[in-house]
């Protein structure tokens, strides 16, 4: 699904430059669920970023579904992020002035789809989250976790290959976390791919693959024994 | 391309945040209404100085005569100056190849009766040259011809404010009017640009008046259009010339200012374009100095809003918008709201001008309004101003990093 081979990114600052990914290798399989861990300026949210083409790598491989990712365009990252990769943030980012519905609709938007085809679909993976009944409430209206589902439900639209989520329940509270994992989990289960950033020890848990990061390099990879999140709900 | 969906999204986008479209929508509608109130005052004033001179060809040379007020070979001053039928034969014949039209005319008041309506008019007798040099458009009918010449015919054409005075709802043409006891027929009924008093006017043939008041050739003024190929130096040669003939041939001084008088309106002409040109300039200047001023406000607006919508553009990106769907999104906004509010603009200064119009006049501002063609040129600018203004915040939009948008500060 995903392999990377000695990835290097480095940010300039000032006349000095700041060197976050020192040689990455990453080989994801289908229907993995990773969780990338590290302290604040180990680098993994700039892996995630680059993984999700949101920025590029200064050298290195990275091929997508035997797709490489190199040199792309702005469009061409588009089009890709558009039809392999669904986000979720920590902090949502739903359109504000846009209901749920509509938000869900919008990569199904950038896919040309038709507008009565999308919204079928996109009420289709609102019913997924559980959410149905607030299609048309706007983001403000809306809970935490009820606005990260959403986000999810966005994520999965248009269908993507890759899910990646940056601190998922970074904004929530325990009892909403756990809700939303076990929701990532079920998603994992059904043979979706997931990259998730984190530094809670007990969400990296609720995955089945940890890699750690520190000072840009991968320190450990290690599968777990996944700690199901249903439990605590 | 008509893409519905696009306009949906941009539709939505400004319904959302009505504050902030109808702040950017509030300083194009009000650069767009200053703009119409000055073109509009602007035009009035124009209109003040060319209706002094509209009713009569710009290339005309009115003589008059008056009594004398210096005494010259031999005659006392005191004396009246007469103009007769030979001296419109001396000045047609002498410089016909400079002359476009020329007419002598007398003039006589009189008392209008048709049925039971009555009023008094300005009676003139001229030649049909007369018509082009007073620029009289015929509404029916016909004017004075040659054959009313020849015959001394009864026959009158009659201003139209004349005909709706008397005549009322009947038309006019071949009806008989009675002028101080004389019957004329009415063969044409005439419309002047030059106001109310230029429509009060009848016309009778010259021969027809010399014959009937006074039996003699006495003319009272003679009125002729000197030639268009003539330059404004060459007609100001030739009414100086002809103020001379026309002086030694009555032996009057060569400094007398009233025995014979010739007024050219070339002069005046001169001056109004003059005038009317320098007035132009001023408000093109201003009212484009307004316009600009409107467009930079609203580009400033539009950096604002871009910059506001940073992240929504950041998260429309990771979700797969292109930069092009990006740029059109944020331009045809900008476009939608500087047209939408220019037109409302206009539309409000222009029905100012048409309440508060009326009541200017004193100002020496009259009937100000904008053509149709300045309507739309202002439009088609409004459109292009938006595009402009829109343009570089829209790149620089197409160009954010969704990474530095999404950030979560």
């Amino acid at each position: 699904m995903l392999q990377i081979k000695n990835l290097n990114k480095s940010y300039p600052i000032g006349d000095t430059s700041l060197h976050v990914l020192k040689g990455i290798n990453l080989s994801v399989e289908n229907g993995e669920m990773v969780a990338i861990m590290g302290s604040s300026g180990s680098g993994k949210s700039t892996l995630l970023n680059i993984i999700g083409m949101l920025d590029e790598a200064d050298s290195g491989e990275y091929i997508l579904d035997n797709l490489p990712i190199k040199n792309l365009t702005e469009k061409k990252a588009a089009v890709y992020r558009n039809k392999f990769l669904g986000f979720i943030f920590q902090s949502f980012n739903l359109i504000n002035y846009k209901n749920a519905l509509e938000n869900v609709a919008l990569p199904l938007y950038y896919q040309g789809m038709k507008r009565k085809e999308r919204q079928e679909l996109a009420m289709f993976h609102l019913e997924k989250v559980g959410l149905a009944n607030w299609a048309h409430h706007l983001p403000k209206e809306l809970s935490g976790g009820q606005k990260q589902r959403v986000a999810i439900a966005r994520a999965l639209a248009a269908n993507p290959k890759l899910l990646l989520a940056d601190e998922p329940t970074g904004a929530l509270d325990t009892t909403t976390s756990h809700e939303i994992m076990a929701f990532i989990q079920q998603l994992n289960d059904e043979g979706k791919t997931i990259l998730m950033v984190t530094h809670e020890e007990d969400i990296a848990n609720m995955c089945k693959r940890i890699v750690r990061l520190r000072d840009g390099i991968i320190i450990e990879d290690k599968k777990v024994n996944q700690v199901r999140a249903e439990q605590y709900v | 391309m008509f893409d519905l969906d696009l306009w949906r999204e941009i539709f939505q986008s400004i319904n959302k945040n009505r504050t902030r479209s109808l702040l950017s929508g509030f300083t194009v509608a009000f650069a767009i209404l200053l703009f119409t109130i000055l073109f509009g005052i602007a035009n009035g004033l124009q209109n003040t100085f060319k209706e002094e001179f509209v009713d009569t060809a710009a290339n005309s040379i009115f003589i008059m005569s008056g009594k004398t007020s210096k005494a010259n070979e031999g005659y006392q001053a005191g004396r009246q100056i007469q103009f007769k039928n030979e001296d419109y034969k001396y000045i047609k014949e002498e410089y016909g190849d400079k002359i476009e039209f020329i007419s002598s005319r007398v003039y006589k008041n009189v008392n209008a009766a048709y049925k039971t309506e009555k009023n008094s008019y300005s009676l003139i007798a001229v030649y049909p040259d007369y018509q082009f040099v007073e620029k009289n458009e015929i509404k029916e009918g016909r004017y004075i011809n040659q054959n009313d010449l020849d015959n001394k015919s009864k026959v009158i054409v009659i201003g139209r404010l004349v005909e709706k005075d008397l005549f009322i709802q009947e038309s006019a043409i071949g009806k008989y009017l009675n002028l101080d006891g004389i019957q004329y027929k009415v063969v044409g009924v005439f419309s002047d640009e030059g106001g109310d008093n230029e429509e009060s006017i009848i016309y009778i043939p010259i021969t027809t008046a010399q014959h009937i008041y006074g039996n003699n050739d006495y003319i009272d003024q003679i009125n002729l259009t000197y030639s268009p190929d003539l330059n404004y130096d060459q007609a100001l040669g030739f009414s100086n010339l002809l103020t001379r003939k026309l002086k030694s041939r009555f032996s009057v001084a060569n400094d007398d200012q009233r025995g014979i008088r010739v007024f050219n309106m070339a002069e005046a002409t001169k001056t109004v374009d003059q005038m009317t040109g320098g007035l132009t300039v001023i408000i093109l200047v201003i009212g484009f100095g307004t316009l600009i001023a409107g467009i930079v406000g609203i580009s400033n607006i539009m950096i604002f809003i871009v910059k506001e919508r940073t992240k929504e553009i950041g998260i429309r990106k990771a979700l797969g918008a292109t930069p092009k769907s990006i740029i059109s999104i944020i331009l045809i906004e900008s476009i939608l709201i500087t047209a939408i509010a220019g037109y409302v603009g206009l539309l409000i200064g222009v029905g100012v001008l048409e309440l508060v119009g009326p009541s200017l006049e004193v100002y020496f501002i009259k009937n100000p309004g904008v053509s149709n063609s300045l309507v739309i040129g202002a439009t088609l600018t409004l459109i292009l101003a938006g595009a402009l203004a829109g343009y570089l915040p829209a790149k620089k939009a197409s160009q954010i990093k969704p990474i530095v948008a999404l950030r979560n500060d």
